[in-house]
């Protein structure tokens, strides 16, 4: 009798269990669901807006102003593209801003790599208040310095020829490590470098440029991408200081094609699309060819934090 | 230990040698914080006490620059429509890329696409983001109505009406969220998982479990983000520039775009210096006045 009891009672409980582990399931099945569909609506949304220019750079000016709109080009006309380079000097822009972002590359890397070096491994005095100074730049708004910095590119710096222009108030001040981020990168990789490599050499009698460049760099080779992605990345995005220091003919294509934004807004939207589209193009490349770095990029120092 | 004492000691040549490179090496950086940021900062200082437009020598005009960004009435705008911009799209940001953050950190499928398409306005450069909603807000012809209309809403003219105008930017700007996402899920990895576990054990369920372990444990990487939203918002300029000029009614004039305006529209020079430093001063304010909060909510594993 009190067998049977027990076991009755324990089927039951075995029912019950059974019925609100399946009430887990379907209710896990409906909130994986949910999650799926709220993270293909944010997708949809992240991407609709640049697949529509990609299209409407396809389009005629007659299939873009037309109500209700029209999501696709009937047939795409790639004479576009063509078409945007006899509007604007768009590959002057194009090449002005490469040489930009070579340089400043360059500068970056030389630069943050041997200041950071010199805060991460060798011991001076007054290393941790400039190492506070450094951190503090961080947070400064560029457009306190711009004002200033266009006078002295005006009226001071003239050699080899008035800078203001030219390409140099935006390639020199790259090689002097005024990006803060930059350097604090490098210095984080360099901190965790063994100091048992650094002493063997130095016993060998190498200096210090000789350690940071036959040690230190090599093995830095993952920061040292990162960086060249991120400065490029910033680099080509820029706006308001290109504006401010350069002139037409040596705009880079954020500033170059803004103007003929402004030009074309109120007739031809495929042309500004296919710019834009244009101007996307070299990005996607290097975020498909270089994803891990380009994201470890951003992680690390909180770019695009525009 | 005696080696090290020994090259700790400042007469001795391996640490002279030391101390003389620590210079030079950091060299690029003294000189270029003196001519690149520190001059800039002081001539800036200088300006706010002239009156300057490029044609004629600059005049000292003593605090007439100042009594003025008290009185302009645009400096109030800006300063308004800049705190709204900012503390509109920092909070929404990422509050919507922790979400996300929490979501694809679970095995789920289709992972990888989901964080690749929603990093993707991230690549957009900033001024062709704003070509791309200069349109997709245009009243008659951009997908924004379109979309609306779907589920019922009337068409508006987005960036022409003031009142609209700051909450299409702040739209706007919480698209480029994959940025923050990407921080947040960085983040998550180091969430322990004993912790968690533990909780499991004690009979908490996910929301307890996300509410009580997750969020507190991530609460530095969002006063990180917070900070950095901060300072980066407050400098918008070029969304304001290409989409709007500042209108509708100087609805989206924002600090930078009015500072810019009186230095390389208006040529004053000495104006815009004065302002400038009113910006960095906001600046440099919001940021204590965080830090300072900090305390009440950010939980440091140390402490």
């Amino acid at each position: 009798m009190e067998t049977t009891i027990r076991s009755s009672q324990f089927a039951e409980a075995a029912a019950h269990a059974a019925a609100q582990k399946r009430q887990r399931a379907r209710n896990s099945w409906f909130s994986r669901m949910g999650v799926h569909l709220l993270l293909l609506l944010l997708s949809i949304m992240s991407l609709v807006p640049v697949l529509w220019m990609i299209s409407s750079s396809l389009k005629a000016s007659t299939e873009i102003f037309v109500t209700p709109i029209e999501w696709l080009p009937r047939t795409p006309r790639w004479e576009n593209y063509p078409a945007i380079f006899a509007r604007a000097p768009i590959m002057l822009y194009f090449w002005n801003t490469m040489i930009i972002c070579v340089f400043s590359v360059l500068g970056v890397l030389l630069s943050s790599s041997l200041v950071a070096f010199s805060f991460s491994r060798l011991r001076w005095p007054g290393r941790n208040f400039f190492f506070g100074l450094l951190l503090a730049t961080m947070m400064l708004p560029g457009i306190i310095l711009i004002v200033p910095r266009f006078l002295m590119f005006s009226y001071i710096f003239r050699w080899p020829g008035p800078w203001i222009g030219s390409f140099l108030p935006l390639i020199v001040p790259m090689f002097f490590a005024t990006n803060g981020i930059y350097v604090f990168l490098i210095r984080q990789f360099f901190l965790g470098i063994p100091v048992e490599l650094e002493d063997a050499a130095r016993m060998d009698g190498a200096n210090s440029l000789r350690i940071l460049w036959q040690i230190f760099i090599p093995l830095s080779k993952p920061v040292m991408i990162t960086l060249v992605i991120l400065t490029f990345m910033q680099v080509y995005n820029e706006f308001l200081e290109p504006l401010v220091y350069l002139k037409p003919t040596t705009w880079t294509l954020a500033v170059g094609i803004r103007a003929m934004n402004d030009a074309a807004y109120a007739t031809s939207w495929e042309l500004v699309f296919a710019t834009g589209t244009f101007m996307l193009a070299p990005m996607v490349i290097i975020f498909f060819a270089a994803q891990r770095y380009f994201v470890e990029g951003v992680t690390l120092s909180g770019f695009g934090g525009r | 230990m005696a080696t090290a004492d020994l090259s700790t000691k400042r007469g001795s040549p391996f640490r002279r040698r030391e101390i003389w490179e620590g210079y030079l090496f950091a060299a690029p950086f003294l000189i270029g914080f003196l001519v690149f940021v520190a001059f800039p900062m002081g001539w800036a200082l200088v300006l706010n006490f002239q009156s300057y437009n490029l044609l004629s020598p600059p005049r000292w005009v003593g605090m007439d620059n100042l009594t003025q960004v008290g009185a302009d009435p645009k400096v109030w705008q800006s300063l308004w429509n800049t705190a709204y911009y900012a503390f509109a799209s920092v909070p929404l940001q990422l509050a919507l890329a922790f979400v996300c953050a929490v979501l694809l950190n679970q095995p789920i499928r289709g992972r990888n696409f989901y964080r690749t398409a929603l990093y993707m306005p991230v690549i957009v450069p900033i001024v062709v983001s704003a070509f791309i909603w200069q349109r997709a807000y245009h009243p008659d012809f951009g997908i924004i109505n379109e979309v609306i209309s779907w589920f019922g809403f009337a068409p508006r003219a987005w960036l022409f009406e003031p009142a609209l105008a700051i909450p299409a930017f702040v739209f706007m700007r919480i698209w480029v969220m994959g940025t923050q996402m990407v921080i947040f899920l960085a983040g998550l990895q180091n969430v322990p998982v004993v912790l968690l576990e533990a909780a499991a054990l004690d009979g908490a369920g996910a929301w307890r479990k996300f509410w009580n372990v997750t969020v507190p444990i991530m609460t530095p990487v969002i006063f990180f983000n917070l900070i950095v939203g901060i300072i980066g918002n407050f400098q918008v300029f070029a969304p304001a520039l290409i989409m709007t000029k500042g209108g509708p009614q100087d609805a989206t004039l924002f600090m930078v775009l009015y500072i810019y305006r009186n230095a390389f529209e208006y040529s004053k020079l000495g104006y815009a210096a004065a302002l400038s430093w009113v910006l960095f001063v906001v600046i440099i304010l919001l940021t204590i006045v965080q830090f300072r909060f900090s305390g009440r909510w950010v939980y440091y594993e140390n402490d």
